[in-house]
């Protein structure tokens, strides 16, 4: 008998579709009924409601991480590009992605933008398409426009699934997110409220693990999870609760959250995948759903660098009720290295913070960092710095 | 008022000592873009508003409707890196919490703001009330205009052009850009210029904008004759600097590019090559198309490397940033705002990459182009990213020699001549060797010709 505590083993069974990087869930997924297909998508958002409702697996692309060996995909980009195109090339070259029926590129940076041409490019036999989201927040104006992307993606879809894809079918998975997101909704706050008894470096791999699972089963893994992480006692420590901001697009190793977490820090919210979050309420599954999808991405849903502040007020807004919500301390900036909208994002941000008083530090990283002993002497240090300012 | 009409005629105070050879029409743009920052650094004393906006979808025209002053802070950039005053403002940026890896038009703007707005000309340059976001092909412009935004008070007026990820634009892409024209940033210039918009005085400045865009196709496609008469990459960015920049729709950039045109059929018409900055370029012995922006703190420098070595840019892709008006587009009067829309959609930053291979694969063969070389700018992710795929597709599919730099648009560390020029060299010696081979009816493989695709690494 398995006397693994039945939190650990959950983790477990993440940590190893993490590791996986020949996707060999979505395999046994396509494999397990004939003429299956899956569509990966690349950060920040799609909507993945469309995917599924056409009966599709959605799978998160987010690079090779700390362990896949790039060799062909440096020969693609120049030094001072960021990591993720790379290693996403690099999967995509060396067959891991041959289990994809297409590929989302959503409208996050330049680079991932050009990522989408390449695509086309170098695998002419797949489905690519570029996803654009509005930055006009009007419903008449880039409301419509989105619903209109949205239309095209859905007959592309109907098409590659030879079936059409019903109003029907979409509101059924609007639900079925709804679901999902309400599950995560769960998850952040339990964590923001114990995070002693649901490590960040454990949430990760419980929100990861729905980058390759079917959602209905993710949100079952994500409830079974709340449950045993609130049956096993952990110890609580008097650390640092802080936000992690930044790593939005391409991932920190596991090995830099760990790092963090040692150094004194809990993670009490955060950017990563955000594609599951992205809506932040209940989408309404009873209605016209391309015009509830696209309400629900104009008015709301989360912010992240990728998308326009209409004024300089909203600049910041989102992350300090994350700071709020989570009864955060400090703010660590864990951006990429190269990574555009994070590097130019944070001064805006940092000001903001430093005018409520909210202390910060930062630091870049690559997906493939190895190093983290000066991460976890600056993290040490800030968290340091928190407790002596709180006790003054 | 509007940019008066009357057409400056060039003076002999603009012209400087000899040591620098420049055509007529170079003065001549000279003259235009200097009086621009007069204009912008008089616009306070005049009582004129001042808009912000970006070379690739640069409303120009409608702008002018509302009778703003109009600055460009990527033209101030360059003319900051062409000045050697960019290192310094970008520096100041970095100490002032951006990062060393993010755009340097950006901090060489963000720097020149902190240190007293003093533009290229030495003149201060006035705070913008109104920063036209036109989100066009540069995921940055949209961060600098919030960070400009954040950091002095600028209210910032968003116009999102779309990607043309399947290579085209769409109707709805179009229909977008329209409404939001119509809903959003229409409305918002109005309310800032305190002026009613009148689209029959747009449609006047579109008619002087297909006059001036017809003669700047003429001149850049003067370059498909031998010996080219110009250079299509560092001579043309003083030839698509008015129309791209504050000019296009006024009768001056009308006059400037009538005189351009006759200046360059006449260079024509005479067997010449283009004017460099050393006079008269000698023997045409390399055609060349280049993909990628210039480095403009060692402009001349790097132009040198190509002069001298016989080298002539046929066809650039940088030249079209602002416009792809050598494929057929031209502002229309009768549809004005959907044919700005079009014109945002169109610029060549915001077409996919397939698009762009096919546009350099294009420019090769009607050239007749020994070659591509691609200067990889460090700053320009829009451009850079994917690049060394593009070289490989469009070595594969027209068979020409293609190598690959690497530079930065405005930030002087990441400009290392020796590099640059040894490439350069190197490449030049392939494209002989890969002539002679089809002289004698050789096949060179790609491979044997040496690691073109290496790209070098500036000193850091």
């Amino acid at each position: 008998m398995d006397n693994t505590p039945k939190v650990m083993q959950i983790v477990s069974r993440c940590e190893a579709l993490f590791d996986d990087l020949h996707f060999n869930a979505v395999k046994d997924w396509k494999a397990a009924v004939p003429g299956r297909k899956a569509i990966g998508y690349m950060p920040v958002y799609v909507p993945r409601e469309l995917i599924h409702a056409a009966g599709m697996l959605p799978v998160g692309i987010l690079g090779g991480g700390d362990s896949l060996e790039v060799i062909q995909g440096d020969a693609y980009y120049q030094s001072y590009i960021c990591r993720i195109p790379r290693s996403t090339i690099e999967l995509g070259l060396t067959g891991r992605l041959d289990c994809l029926d297409g590929m989302l590129f959503p409208s996050i940076c330049d680079v991932i933008r050009n990522l989408s041409g390449m695509w086309k490019m170098l695998f002419k036999d797949k489905y690519v398409r570029y996803i654009d989201v509005p930055q006009n927040y009007q419903d008449e104006v880039g409301g419509t426009f989105y619903m209109q992307e949205m239309q095209i993606l859905r007959e592309d879809l109907a098409e590659l699934a030879g079936r059409p894809i019903t109003d029907a079918d979409l509101n059924a998975s609007i639900r079925v997110y709804n679901d999902n997101r309400a599950a995560i909704r769960e998850l952040y706050a339990y964590r923001a409220a114990k995070p002693w008894q649901a490590p960040t470096s454990e949430v990760y791999l419980v929100l990861r693990a729905g980058m390759v699972l079917p959602v209905e089963e993710h949100t079952a893994l994500v409830r079974e999870y709340l449950a045993a992480a609130e049956g096993l006692q952990r110890v609580k420590r008097d650390n640092a609760r802080v936000v992690i901001n930044g790593s939005f697009c391409e991932q920190p190793p596991l090995a830099l959250i760990k790092s963090i977490e040692m150094a004194g820090c809990y993670v009490v919210d955060d950017d990563f995948m955000l594609v599951t979050r992205w809506l932040l309420g209940e989408v309404p599954a009873d209605g016209e759903p391309l015009r509830e999808l696209s309400k629900a991405f104009l008015h709301a849903s989360a912010s992240t660098a990728a998308k326009y502040d209409a004024t300089r007020e909203e600049k910041g807004v989102f992350l300090m009720k994350q700071v709020k919500n989570g009864g955060a301390e400090g703010v660590i900036f864990a951006a990429p290295s190269f990574c555009d909208p994070a590097l130019l994002e944070r001064p805006m941000l940092q000001d903001v913070l430093s005018k409520h008083g909210i202390p910060h530090t930062a630091f870049k990283y690559a997906e493939n960092t190895g190093q983290m002993a000066p991460i976890r002497e600056q993290a040490g240090t800030f968290a340091d710095s928190i407790k002596l300012w709180n006790a003054a | 008022m509007n940019t008066p009409i009357a057409m400056p005629k060039p003076t002999g105070s603009a012209k400087k000592p000899p040591s620098v050879q420049k055509e007529d029409a170079m003065w001549l743009q000279k003259e235009l873009i200097n009086k621009n920052y007069a204009e912008l650094a008089s616009a306070r004393a005049n009582n004129r508003k001042v808009s912000a906006t970006f070379v690739p979808g640069n409303l120009n025209e409608l702008l002018m409707c509302f009778d703003f002053a109009r600055s460009l802070p990527e033209t101030n950039a360059l003319q900051n890196g062409m000045r050697k005053k960019s290192g310094k403002m970008i520096m100041d940026a970095e100490r002032d919490g951006q990062s060393e890896d993010v755009c340097t038009y950006v901090k060489a703007d963000l720097g020149m703001m902190m240190g007293g707005e003093v533009g290229p000309s030495g003149e201060v340059l006035p705070r913008p009330d109104i920063l036209l976001l036109s989100y066009t092909g540069c995921f940055t412009f949209m961060k600098w205009f919030e960070l400009i935004r954040h950091k002095y008070g600028c209210e910032t007026v968003m116009l999102h052009v779309p990607y043309q990820g399947e290579g085209k634009i769409a109707p709805n892409m179009r229909d977008y850009v329209v409404k939001q024209l119509k809903e959003t940033v229409i409305p918002t210039l109005e309310r800032i210029s305190g002026v009613k918009f009148d689209i029959d005085r747009l449609r006047q400045y579109m008619r002087e904008s297909v006059k001036a865009e017809e003669n700047l196709v003429a001149v850049l496609q003067s370059a498909k004759h031998r010996p080219s008469p110009i250079d299509g990459y560092f001579g043309a960015v003083y030839y698509i600097g008015p129309i791209f920049t504050a000019f296009r729709g006024t009768p001056e950039a009308t006059e400037y590019y009538r005189v351009l045109r006759g200046e360059i059929e006449e260079r024509m018409r005479l067997g010449l090559g283009p004017v460099t900055p050393d006079g008269a370029m000698g023997e045409e012995k390399y055609r060349l198309v280049v993909e990628g922006p210039p480095n403009w703190t060692s402009f001349r420098e790097f132009w040198k490397m190509f002069y001298d070595e016989g080298a002539v840019v046929v066809a650039s892709t940088y030249a079209k940033v602002g416009g792809l008006y050598d494929f057929g587009f031209r502002h229309d009067p009768d549809h004005p705002l959907e044919s700005l829309a079009e014109y945002c959609l169109g610029c060549y930053t915001n077409l996919n990459l397939p698009s762009r291979v096919d546009m350099i694969c294009k420019y090769i063969d009607e050239y007749q182009a020994d070659g591509l070389l691609i200067n990889s700018i460090k700053s320009c992710n829009s451009f850079s990213a994917g690049q060394l795929l593009m070289m490989r597709e469009v070595e594969k599919r027209t068979g020409k020699p293609a190598a690959f730099i690497e530079t930065d648009l405005v930030d002087p560390r990441y400009f290392s001549a020796a590099n640059v020029k040894n490439r350069l060299e190197s490449y030049f010696q392939m494209v002989k060797a890969k002539r002679g081979a089809a002289g004698a009816g050789l096949s060179v493989p790609m491979a044997s010709l040496g690691p073109t695709v290496i790209p070098i690494s500036p000193a850091h």
